[in-house]
């Protein structure tokens, strides 16, 4: 059981939806990046999602690229990223990290080493985003018998056909991408977001989280309603983006974080 | 029969779009499922005696094809050694290779009820010809470009703009083609129902590479007849070259080819201010390596940490920190040679070519008559190359004068 599955399990046991947070590692510097993800679970966070800054992020939208912009023109790197998950290991044991990111800086490294890393660092579980199961042999099985959670994207154009193949190596949580589009973009719809979130808890036993297009307390609340929780980024990384101190973004996590827990 | 097919270059890709390690479909979900219905759709045309018939009549008509393979008398005349022949790609309608691919792309689209086309470009020459077909179809075309480069090529984006297409100016990341390539996709992403992505190279997930290899490929087949026809000749060439920026023209030209043992293969990169470790080049794989980007694996240039360049080129063109797949297996396997040629050298090529045979070509296929220069003299005077001059250069009289020192209005 990883620490994904315990968390899960937890909040099962409270009747309780999980609040899924993002923040792009090393933005706008490392110290400021490790500060607010310290205060992360205090503020309600579940699940930490990590983002790994990429030059070409092809699925994020301007918020996500300009924040691994920031990142990589202040020097950070795969290593330092690992380094920060380590730091927050010492101050917290229980609360989940997710690496998110693209596959490149990953593969350069050497999937062997880089699972090894990760999950000495204390990383508990993958979002590749360009890894679509047809790929599974590149990262997704190496993760799984490294004892990581690789979390798979469903979207929109999952199909009743092709869902089986898209759940066949998942672990830890689905994560249902409410829009076809990129991240930051259009609102997600709970009247959509509902069905889609149903027709995939009918095909698995695992979490359903959404995300994508959740950027306000209420938008929180009533998109966690319709599954086993939710996830925000843009939303919290133009804080960081505009330069707020980190006491004032975990304020606005800690609302978000309400919204999902109050659904 | 089996064992032919065995010993055969040209039956890659694999079934999951691989050419060796290279290729693939590094996409996210949401285009998974168009890329597997994109690729199901080109494997019925692919053998739909219709599909062709259209395509070889707008070849004809519209494009012009086929293209000349011409006898440059002077040229192998000052060279003193090899015959040169040019492969004139760039008497096409849009003045390049690029119109093959894209003729094919939308018939492709059109049968598959698509209404709205989306394209990158960075010199703009793909951008053309994809406004082109769309104008001559009635589709809505959007083309994403890095706003580095709708400076640079002012009047490639009033050609497009002319024929009705809506020129998306791209200012993320560093603005330039892979920026053009990013924000096509995130468009792609967005508008999955009525779309379709007409990339403009042999990159970009499988399918693509692929099928945009089939499509370019009537530049080496049409070689192989109009060579064996020519009076006197009647035989395969000695060697092809091309120049390799994605790739498509080379690809076109070398795949009819990739069998023919005797036939060597030399693809030429763009060297920029010269391939060390400055990376102020655009030879992926000369100076790149293996890496995933833009849906599929190949030679990128990138930093140590897995971070893509950027790359430098005087050819907007050759302008990408990747290459084709089929490119890098090639590489590879050793089926194929690549070079690299600097700015400097691919200037004095364009002059060269200019001052001999009175045809301006594009600086991107400047690089390979750079390279053709430099190996030519040493050849016997039977041998036969063949050069794919893939475009015209009239859109590079502006950068050409700037680095003669030569002041030019737009």
């Amino acid at each position: 059981m990883t620490r994904i599955d315990a968390k899960f399990a937890a909040l099962k046991a409270e009747g309780k939806k999980a609040f899924v947070a993002y923040i792009m590692a090393g933005d706008p510097d490392l110290e400021t990046s490790l500060e607010l993800m310290k205060g992360m679970p205090g503020a309600g966070v579940d699940v930490i999602e990590l983002g790994l800054p990429f030059t070409d992020p092809m699925a994020d939208g301007p918020t996500i690229q300009a924040a691994g912009q920031r990142a990589l023109d202040g020097g950070q790197t795969l290593q330092k990223t690992l380094d920060m998950a380590r730091a927050f290991r010492e101050t917290d044991t229980t609360t989940p990290i997710v690496l998110m990111g693209y596959y490149n800086p990953i593969y350069n490294r050497g999937v062997d080493r880089f699972l090894q890393d990760a999950r000495e660092a204390g990383i508990d579980g993958l979002i590749v985003v360009d890894l679509p199961p047809e790929e599974d042999a590149e990262l997704c099985i190496p993760a799984r018998a490294a004892g990581l959670n690789f979390i798979r994207l469903a979207t929109p154009t999952t199909d009743d056909k092709r869902l089986p193949r898209v759940l066949q190596n998942t672990s830890g949580f689905v994560y249902y991408v409410s829009v076809t589009g990129i991240t930051g973009g259009q609102a997600a719809q709970a009247g959509e977001v509902g069905p889609e979130v149903a027709r995939i808890k009918a095909a698995t036993d695992l979490p359903v989280i959404v995300g994508f297009g959740i950027t306000t307390p209420d938008a929180a609340r009533t998109i966690a309603s319709v599954a086993d929780g939710c996830v925000v980024g843009s939303a919290i990384v133009k804080l960081v983006g505009e330069g707020r101190p980190v006491p004032e973004i975990l304020t606005q996590i800690a609302a978000l974080a309400a919204g999902a827990h109050s659904a | 029969m089996a064992e032919d097919l065995l010993n055969s270059y040209m039956t890659a890709p694999d079934e999951n779009g691989r050419f060796g390690i290279h290729g693939g479909r590094f996409v996210s979900e949401t285009l998974m499922p168009l890329i597997l219905e994109l690729e199901a759709q080109y494997e019925h045309a692919k053998t739909d005696p219709t599909f062709w018939a259209e395509m070889d009549l707008l070849w004809r008509d519209y494009v012009g094809r086929p293209s000349p393979l011409y006898f440059a008398p002077r040229m192998t005349e000052e060279l003193g050694g090899a015959k040169v022949y040019l492969k004139r790609e760039e008497l096409n309608h849009t003045g390049a290779h690029k119109i093959n691919n894209v003729l094919g792309q939308i018939l492709l689209a059109r049968r598959m009820g698509k209404t709205r086309i989306i394209a990158e470009t960075g010199a703009g020459q793909h951008g053309v010809a994809t406004a082109t077909v769309c104008a001559k179809f009635g589709l809505k075309c959007i083309v994403y470009m890095g706003a580095t480069d709708v400076e640079r090529q002012a009047p490639n984006v009033f050609r497009m703009r002319l024929l009705g297409a809506e020129v998306v100016p791209v200012t993320s990341g560093r603005g330039t083609l892979k920026d053009a390539m990013n924000d096509a996709l995130r468009d792609w992403v967005t508008n999955v129902r009525d779309t379709f992505y007409c990339i403009g190279t042999v990159a970009g997930p499988a399918p693509y590479p692929a099928m945009v290899r089939d499509f370019q490929s009537i530049i080496g087949r049409e070689t192989r007849w109009q060579l064996e026809a020519h009076e006197g000749e009647g035989r395969l060439p000695d060697t092809i070259i091309a120049a390799v920026g994605g790739g498509s023209n080379a690809m076109g030209l070398f795949h009819p080819f990739l069998d023919d043992k005797s036939v060597r293969i030399i693809g030429v990169e763009a060297g920029g201010h010269g391939v060390d470790d400055r990376m102020e080049h655009c030879a992926s794989l000369t100076g790149g390596r293996p890496g995933v980007l833009h849906g599929n694996r190949t030679y990128l240039l990138q930093d140590e940490d897995g971070q893509i360049l950027e790359g430098h080129s005087i050819s907007a063109g050759l302008d990408y920190p990747g290459i084709g797949p089929e490119h890098s297996w090639l590489h590879d396997i050793g089926r194929a040679e690549y070079v690299s040629i600097t700015d400097a050298e691919a200037l004095d090529a364009f002059q060269f070519c200019c001052r001999t045979e009175g045809i301006i070509p594009a600086l991107e296929s400047s690089h390979a008559l750079a390279h053709m220069m430099k190996i030519a003299p040493d050849l016997p005077k039977d041998h036969i190359i063949v050069l794919n001059l893939s475009g015209r250069g009239d859109k590079d009289i502006f950068t050409v004068a700037k680095h003669l020192g030569e002041e030019m209005k737009v």
